[in-house]
């Protein structure tokens, strides 16, 4: 037996409460489906998550269900879904941390592919294009010779904000973001905070300024933090955007 | 018929794929990259303890290079590898890693002075070189002389990946997300491409290319319990194989790993032991340096996940309400080393075991974790039988890990084999034509939109689920880290008759769009020829070599087996034609022998004692190690000239000597 089958049948043998589902059904490829909310209930067991829940109600009861998971251990980034109007990684959920009822769907803003997956591929490759989320290096280094040092805390500093895993929760959860198509979101933020911590990234702050000194960047930002609160990797976004924001208005001065 | 053209299509967009994407695109090569999942989603990303490169800039490193990293790599492979693949690989690790460093992956670097660790259950204090300051470090890992798997937190392939895909997409790389590739195009000696689905829309494209790649991983879902993520289901290999022209190389050799967690199967890493971390059993004893006194929890990961399994056996496993485990104790490491170093273990502790590992032991048992075997290339990473077809990482089988893969070899193995058969297609495409004949591509588009038909139409009595499950416990109950001739023949039958019964699959669901069920019912069959390349070559080799651990021929039979086994699917066979490849002993480096650790009964080759002795004498006649090498087992040739010079270490001189001046003045430690 796999860890789901051996999970769901000591929920089983151990009568554990009784799971309802109202999950998300539309298929934009079919032209008679119209968006609705389908149930499906199931039995509770210690260590089931949503990835061994959903995957469940798909082999038992809806071979059609859509959803994406890939890691199924919270580092892919596959599998934010908005659970009980949420954003969060459905993987890494306890159902034992949920009520009796869950309501589960797809994350807005992002391109809806069917039921509960949606595109978030598309919109990070925009965004990455957009801010150039990458060291430029034009030119080929020396392979052969000893590596730049560097300093150890500060590339400790900057793995803190690389942990990033895409997976879309702040941008899902921020009131910008929902109305303004073109926001980059706060994943897009820490990116740029992350590259301006690099010595190896020859930008300066007007050329961020640039890429993020805008409404649809830094300025476009309202602060209420609901992405810091929903980020499923704990990223210091709070600090950062503060920090950003200091960085830029002193450009919009200076500048 | 839609159809797409490019140079190069690389079918994956893991590490190995876009490194070579990017490779190619360098040579002004136009570059397609086909992924089924949005490439930073890999599961590159799960890597998560290290990369192996004789870097040499930690204490512990000190002394190393290439030639102890090759010495590891071979041993570990328990003498199954390619030697002259083997050799490339060490003499690029440390030149793939500078480059990722100037890429911007933030590799943990060397602090001077004083620093903690914990070694075989001490804490001991190592004192850095001021010299080696901000250079990168490394950590321990199994079955290595030196501490060398250089480590970003223990979030490595994560770092490793998303600086690679942004470069990708710097470099204006096209990356066709979900889009998953059902079929080569080929004319039985020459591949021109894919047949492709759009997983989103259910769309049928066709690509064509001068050059194909296929870098799409390991197949651990064949099994029930695998680290590997749920995408890894070895399309890439099986699509290879259906050909009927593509052949597969040691299918038989799947590594399992010591620390899954249990029952859910995610890995936490090598690192956690490499760094102090230890097994215990239910008595919390240490039970690991009662089998192997020398490397204790460190030996490679074949040998420890079988002591833990024979301890299980033994009845010393512990117990929960799901079965049966061991306890990794990473207590001693202190909190603050978790919270830098370890702290992705320390989420997945927490949101799927809901400890603290800082606090509590980590319930683990050995799952399936990589695929040693995979489409069968040479140096380059090109198919000896299919040419422009290309492949590398875990996909591929060039030899470099033979029968057991040592940690932190895989993400340096696929950098390292991106940027070499990156220039082979660049190579390949720049010297022959690029013509495709587009009846030969209709034919296959065709064929596969009646399969795909067929299936949807034909309302047979058999559930998808229901017979993926039983393959995967076949799998499991028969192939896996022990094996026998009973076990394994069952195994077969079980397997071939599953396929059979895939001819009579009927779906519950509509099958459009993207439907799940149908994903699973196409992939399905080629999931169950893999399957049948695994147990049937682990039935026919009647030894025991690294991972493949035969109960009823528990020896290394270098007399024998000391051959490659390769596999090939002629088209509406039942089984693999298997056939053998043997290694030439006379050209190894470093000759068969006892591994220093894991069982030390083997028989031997004819001609070892020969060939030692051949090695012996060139040792005795160069001084230098680079000519000693050269004189032993050439291989330079094998490398585009722009890769040929000699790895820079500090304190090492240009005759390839590590001098440590503290230790050659006599300085206190
Ligand atoms: S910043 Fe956090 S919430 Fe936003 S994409 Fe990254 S990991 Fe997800
Ligand atoms: S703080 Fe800014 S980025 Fe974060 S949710 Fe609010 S508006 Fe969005
Ligand atoms: S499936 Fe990867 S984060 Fe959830």
């Amino acid at each position: 037996m796999n860890d789901a089958a051996v999970i769901a049948k000591d929920g089983e043998e151990h009568g554990a409460r009784r799971l309802r589902f109202e999950i998300f059904r539309f298929n934009p490829c079919d032209p008679d489906s119209r968006p609705h909310y389908d149930t499906f209930e199931l039995d509770d067991a210690p260590g089931m998550t949503l990835f061994i829940a959903l995957n469940l109600i798909r082999e038992q009861q809806d071979p059609g269900l859509q959803f994406d998971f890939v890691c199924r251990a919270g580092i892919c980034g596959s599998c934010a879904m908005l659970i009980n109007g949420r954003p969060t990684l459905a993987c890494r959920t306890l159902t034992g941390t949920l009520p009796d009822t869950v309501r589960l769907s797809p994350l807005p803003v992002f391109e809806l592919i069917g039921d509960l997956s949606v595109n978030t591929g598309k919109w990070m490759r925009q965004m990455s294009e957009r801010l150039r989320t990458w060291v430029d290096v034009a030119e080929d280094v020396d392979l052969d010779s000893l590596e730049t040092p560097m300093d150890p805390d500060a590339a400790q500093a900057i793995y803190e904000l690389e942990r990033c895993i895409e997976c879309g929760c702040c941008v899902a959860g921020c009131g910008t973001a929902v109305m303004r198509e073109s926001f980059v979101g706060a994943v897009g933020l820490n990116k740029m905070a992350r590259f301006r911590l690099d010595p190896r990234d020859t930008r300066e702050d007007a050329d961020f300024f640039e890429l993020i000194g805008t409404d649809e960047g830094i300025f476009g930002c309202m602060s209420l933090l609901g992405c810091d609160d929903v980020c499923p990797k704990d990223l210091p976004l709070q600090t950062q955007l503060a920090y950003l924001r200091r960085k830029m208005a002193k450009v919009t001065l200076t500048g | 018929m839609k159809v797409l053209h490019t140079d190069v299509l690389v079918i994956g967009g893991g590490l190995a794929g876009l490194r070579a994407a990017i490779a190619a695109r360098r040579r002004g090569l136009e570059v397609t990259v086909l992924s089924i999942v949005p490439p930073k989603r890999s599961h590159s990303a799960a890597a998560q303890g290290g990369m192996q490169a004789s870097l040499a800039n930690c204490l512990k490193g000190f002394g190393d290079n290439e030639d102890v990293h090759f010495a590891d790599t071979v041993r570990g492979s328990d003498w199954g590898a390619d030697q002259a693949v083997a050799r490339m690989f060490v003499h690029m690790a440390p030149k793939a890693i500078r480059e990722l460093a100037h890429w911007g992956v933030p590799w943990n670097r060397v602090a001077p002075g004083a620093q903690s660790a914990v070694i075989n259950g001490e804490k001991v204090e190592l004192r850095e070189r001021a010299e080696a300051a901000g250079l990168i470090t490394a950590r321990n890992f199994g079955g290595t002389a030196k501490w060398r798997a250089c480590y970003v937190s223990d979030g490595t392939g994560h770092s490793m990946l998303y600086t690679i895909s942004d470069q990708a997409i710097a470099a204006s790389i096209p990356v066709h997300e979900r889009i998953e590739a059902l079929s080569l195009v080929h004319d039985g000696a020459r591949c021109r491409g894919a047949i492709a689905r759009n997983l989103m829309t259910g769309e049928l494209l066709a690509y064509t290319a001068g050059a194909t790649c296929i870098a799409t991983g390991g197949f651990g879902r064949i099994y029930e319990v695998s680290t590997n993520a749920i995408i890894n289901q070895g399309m890439g290999a099986a699509i290879a194989l259906e050909t009927g022209v593509a052949e597969l190389g040691n299918m038989e050799a799947v590594q399992f790993h010591p620390t899954a967690i249990f029952p859910a199967g995610i890995l936490v890493t090598e690192g956690c032991r490499g760094d102090g971390g230890l097994l215990l059993d239910r008595n919390e004893h240490r039970f690991m340096p009662d089998y192997e006194p020398e490397k204790a929890e460190l030996a490679s990961r074949d040998v420890v996940s079988r002591h833990m399994e024979s301890h299980i056996n033994k009845g010393l496993g512990a117990t929960s309400r799901f079965g049966e485990h061991l306890w990794l104790d990473i207590r001693l490491l202190g909190e603050d080393h978790i919270n830098t170093r370890l702290r992705e273990v320390k989420e997945i502790c927490q949101y799927f075991l809901g400890i603290d590992p800082a606090r509590e032991l980590i319930p683990v048992r050995p799952a399936q974790h990589y695929s040693m075997g995979g489409i069968r290339t040479d140096a380059h990473g090109q198919s000896g039988t299919l040419k422009g077809l290309f492949a590398c990482g875990e996909a591929a089988c060039w030899d470099l890990h033979g029968f057991n893969r040592l940690g932190g070899n895989s993400v340096a193995e696929t950098v390292v084999a991106g940027m070499l058969v990156g220039e082979s297609m660049a190579d390949f495409c720049l010297g022959n034509e690029a013509s495709v004949d587009t009846g030969l591509v209709r034919e296959f588009f065709e064929r596969e939109q009646a399969a795909l038909d067929n299936l949807r139409r034909r309302g047979g009595a058999q559930r998808v689920t229901a017979l993926n499950a039983a393959m995967q416990s076949a799998m499991t109950r028969n192939v896996g880290i022990y094996r026998d001739a009973d076990g394994l023949q069952a195994a077969v039958a079980e397997l071939g008759s599953l396929l059979e019964r895939c001819a009579d699959i009927g779906l519950q669901s509509g099958g459009h769009g993207a439907d799940p069920e149908l994903v699973l019912a196409y992939r399905l069959p080629r999931m169950l020829k893999l399957a049948l390349c695994v147990a049937q070559g682990a039935l026919n080799r009647t030894e025991s070599r690294g991972a493949h651990c035969r109960l009823d021929f528990p020896e290394r039979d270098d007399s024998q087996w000391l051959n490659r086994t390769l596999a090939r699917w002629p088209a509406g066979a039942a089984l693999p034609e298997l056939r053998y490849e043997a290694l030439d002993i006379m050209a190894m480096e470093l000759p068969p022998a006892w591994r220093g650790y894991g069982s030390r009964d083997f028989i031997p080759h004819p001609q070892q004692a020969q060939r030692q002795r051949e090695v012996e004498a060139a040792t005795e006649q160069y001084g230098n190690r680079f000519e000693r090498q050269e004189a032993l087992m050439p291989y330079t040739h094998l490398l585009p000239e722009r890769y040929r010079s000699h790895n820079a270490r500090l304190f090492e001189d240009g005759q390839g000597a590590f001098n440590d001046p503290e230790a050659a003045g006599g300085a206190a430690e």
